[in-house]
């Protein structure tokens, strides 16, 4: 790193991959993997989401992890972020309702609102 | 008439109370301008029964439910629905409530009372990608101090942010930079205490797991600073994630330039190693932690020599907790006017805390200093399960003490929870109900002290013993007279000649209940009772007879035969046999046994 502008450049790249302003159909997974997260089973998660997506040839949807959040009692959790940086967040998770969450929000559009953060906290 | 619509407000009390009058006013408003005075009526109606997602207007003959009304939708319902006939469907009842379920993370109560500084990429970003942490502003504030501040500049933004250590102590972070500038020597080094030993602590945790580039960028900001080349994190071993993740965000910073040589183009050159610690608690002890990182075993040595001025190789450094590195970076980029504008006088900024014990939502939470302990355990907390009530909040881990309900409402800060007798700390907060047993807590507490002193002077590793033992033997039913004085004889020479901040802090679990709950020991020792119900040799269980229906069910589950009976008659207990397990009280079907204090 030789400047702040270089610093800059970088930047600007990495914003415009985590925004995806010109991909607008792209979707980010982001699976919760600190200890909390994986002491509650979000590597089979994890794992679940990726394998169903490929399994239907779905190639718009990109898979990351993040550390914790601070629910932990809410483990494995994982958002579903749209281009436009719309977030739902998904709570208490294991494979199969990952698998589900691939097939009726990510296919079909109908995000599962049984497993929202929203639905478990009100 | 022949109305093509109906509009049912709710005049219901609940309703009435929530502005039902406003929201009729704007109905009538608005269907005189739509003209639709002759095509649509206005009833006022009795309670529908769901007061709960009140306002409630129903729009017939389609029977629609509109839930939460306020006076703003009736625009939308009018023009929508009773001119062209389309239900508006997010102001439904159903309609709300999936959006409700929609709401992110960060709406529900756990989150809005938050206020995220050194937890700000937790969660957020990928902790694997280097790239991801510049998007969200990462080594700015790096790059900001090697080409646009001195060193001093950096210690002076440092002071005037009013910083102070997240780790237990709260020493004030740029004095601290200062002293280690000052310092007259070709070698000194930047430490990181990620040793976290608390029990039920994973403040840091989170961070390293969460953030790792937080921690470093921050580091190479203090090696700038006092004038260090090199730095060393010293991580429990048991935190393999934390770990792995801390390896992979040095090699990627390498990779980028922001660690090595002539950083950012200067002539600043700064790198970091980690040290793994063995996970003795005593090892998060400043000079314990340094005479480790040398590879010798981890013992406290006297101060001083400051480590600011002879530290690690008797070279001048400096050492902070994980979280007080996480805020230095947004310091330098939003400044320390910015920074002292949040939280209490005395204290500065924002605290993590992680959140356990008798209480709805537990996790982390981070929440601006002077927040009160009411606003964390109803606002963030959600409560106490089971409509129990609160009884203390413990803070500072075995250092720290206890907060009873009455100071519920203190603010939060370094200074209000050191006049309470408890402290800081490093962030742990544990939420005690009505069935907690004050002494027992103090005795939990007191057992990992004296299990963790490293035993170099006598009045940490015996008296410590010599108090637990007196505490195993009030809860056991034989405390005797005089037995609180002892406790408070033995507290003060421990406190006053241990070595360092262990055998220091180490009472403060009994004082501080003692300050609060002395009747409680009282009635260990004097009643031989533990009001709480938890000192098992102090129980006695009982059955009631007239709740008792003499199934025999207890009498079969008794490991020891200590119940005796006859079918259809009232059972009884002999306590001297009785181990007090428990077993007949969960099995019976009619409340019938009960514990007596
Ligand atoms: C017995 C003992 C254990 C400690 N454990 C820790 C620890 O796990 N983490 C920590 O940051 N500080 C711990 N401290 C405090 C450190 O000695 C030191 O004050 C702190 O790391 C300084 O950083 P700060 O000024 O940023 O808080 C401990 C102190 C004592 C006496
Ligand atoms: S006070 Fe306790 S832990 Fe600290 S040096 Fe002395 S014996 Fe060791
Ligand atoms: S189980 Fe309950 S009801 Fe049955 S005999 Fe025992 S105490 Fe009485
Ligand atoms: S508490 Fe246990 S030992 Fe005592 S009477 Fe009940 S079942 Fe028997
Ligand atoms: S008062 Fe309106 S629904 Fe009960």
């Amino acid at each position: 790193m030789k400047s702040l502008s270089e610093l800059d450049i970088i930047r600007k790249r990495a914003l415009n991959e985590l925004n995806l302003h010109d991909k607008p159909d792209r979707i980010r997974i982001v699976v919760g993997m600190a200890t909390c997260g994986i002491a509650a089973g979000a590597e089979p998660v994890m794992k679940a989401f990726v394998d169903e997506l490929e399994r239907r040839n779905i190639d718009n949807v990109h898979v990351t992890k993040t550390g914790c959040i601070g629910v932990c009692r809410l483990e494995p959790i994982a958002d579903v972020i749209n281009a436009k940086g719309e977030k739902i967040t998904y709570v208490n998770l294991d494979e199969k309702k990952a698998r589900r969450i691939v097939v009726e929000h990510l296919i079909n559009g109908r995000p599962v609102s049984e497993y929202t953060a929203g639905k478990a906290e009100s | 008439m022949m109305y093509k619509s109906h509009v049912l407000i709710c005049g219901g009390p609940e309703c009435t109370k929530s502005g039902i009058a406003e929201i009729n006013k704007q109905f009538e408003r608005l269907l005189r301008e739509k003209s639709l005075e002759n095509e649509v009526k206005i009833l006022k109606t009795d309670c529908f029964g769901l007061c709960e997602k009140g306002p409630i207007v129903v729009v017939y003959p389609e029977g629609t439910i509109y839930s939460e009304v306020t006076p703003d939708d009736i625009k939308q319902i009018v023009e929508e629905h009773l001119v062209n006939g389309r239900i508006v469907k997010e102001l439904t009842l159903g309609g709300k409530e999936a959006k409700e379920a929609l709401k992110g993370l960060e709406e529900v109560p756990f989150f809005k009372h938050q206020l995220r500084i050194a937890l700000r990429n937790c969660g957020v970003i990928n902790p694997e990608s280097i790239d991801e942490y510049i998007a969200k502003d990462g080594y700015r504030a790096l790059g900001k101090a090697l080409t646009e501040m001195t060193p001093s500049e950096v210690i002076e933004t440092m002071k005037k942010s009013g910083l102070r250590g997240r780790g237990g102590a709260g020493f004030p972070t740029g004095l601290k930079w200062e002293f280690a500038s000052k310092a007259q020597s070709e070698q000194k080094y930047v430490c990181c205490n990620a040793d976290e030993g608390d029990p039920g602590a994973f403040m840091d945790r989170s961070i390293l797991e969460g953030d790792p580039h937080s921690l470093i960028e921050a580091m190479a900001i203090a090696g700038y600073a006092i004038g260090a080349d090199q730095g060393y994190i010293y991580v429990r071993a048991e935190y393999p994630i934390a770990v792995s993740r801390l390896n992979i965000a040095i090699e990627q910073a390498r990779n980028y330039g922001l660690l090595g040589k002539n950083i950012f183009g200067t002539d600043f050159n700064f790198d970091l190693e980690l040290r793994l610690g063995a996970g003795a608690f005593v090892c998060g002890e400043e000079t314990a932690l340094m005479t480790s990182i040398e590879g010798k075993r981890g013992e406290p040595r006297p101060r001083p020599p400051f480590p600011a001025n002879k530290g690690l190789w008797q070279k001048p450094t400096i050492l902070n907790n994980v979280e007080t590195y996480a805020n230095v970076p947004v310091i330098i980029l939003k400044g320390p006017e910015w920074f002292s504008s949040i939280g209490t006088e005395k204290s500065k900024g924002t605290k993590v805390f992680a959140v356990g014990g008798k209480i709805n939502n537990t996790g982390l939470v981070e929440i601006p200093m002077g927040t009160t302990l009411h606003e964390v355990i109803y606002d963030i907390g959600g409560g106490i399960p089971n409509g129990k009530k609160f009884k203390a909040a413990q803070t500072g881990g075995p250092s720290g003490g206890c907060i009873p309900a009455k100071h519920i409402n203190t603010p939060i800060d370094y200074d209000n929870l050191l006049s309470l007798g408890s402290m800081m700390g490093s962030g742990g907060l544990i939420v005690m109900d009505e069935d907690t047993c004050m002494v027992d807590i103090a005795k939990f507490f007191l057992e990992f002290t004296v299990d963790e002193s490293c035993g170099k002077c006598p009045p940490c590793r015996i008296g410590t013993k010599r108090m637990y033992e007196i505490l195993e033997r009030i809860t056991e039913g034989k405390g005797e007279d005089g037995d609180i004085e002892k406790l408070e004889t033995l507290a003060k020479n421990i406190s006053v000649s241990s070595l360092c901040g262990l055998g220091q802090t180490a009472p403060n679990p009994v004082l501080s209940t003692l300050r609060y709950f002395r009747d409680e020991y009282e009635a260990h020792i004097r009643d031989r009772r533990c009001p709480a119900g938890v000192c098992k040799a102090l129980l006695r269980y009982v059955i009631e007879e007239d709740k008792c229906k003499g199934c025999g069910l207890c009498a079969r589950n008794c490991p020891v035969n200590a119940i005796t009976g006859e079918l259809k008659k009232p059972y009884k207990i002999d306590s001297d046999i009785c181990i007090k397990c428990g077993a007949c009280m969960e099995v019976c079907k009619f409340g019938a046994v009960s514990k007596k204090a």
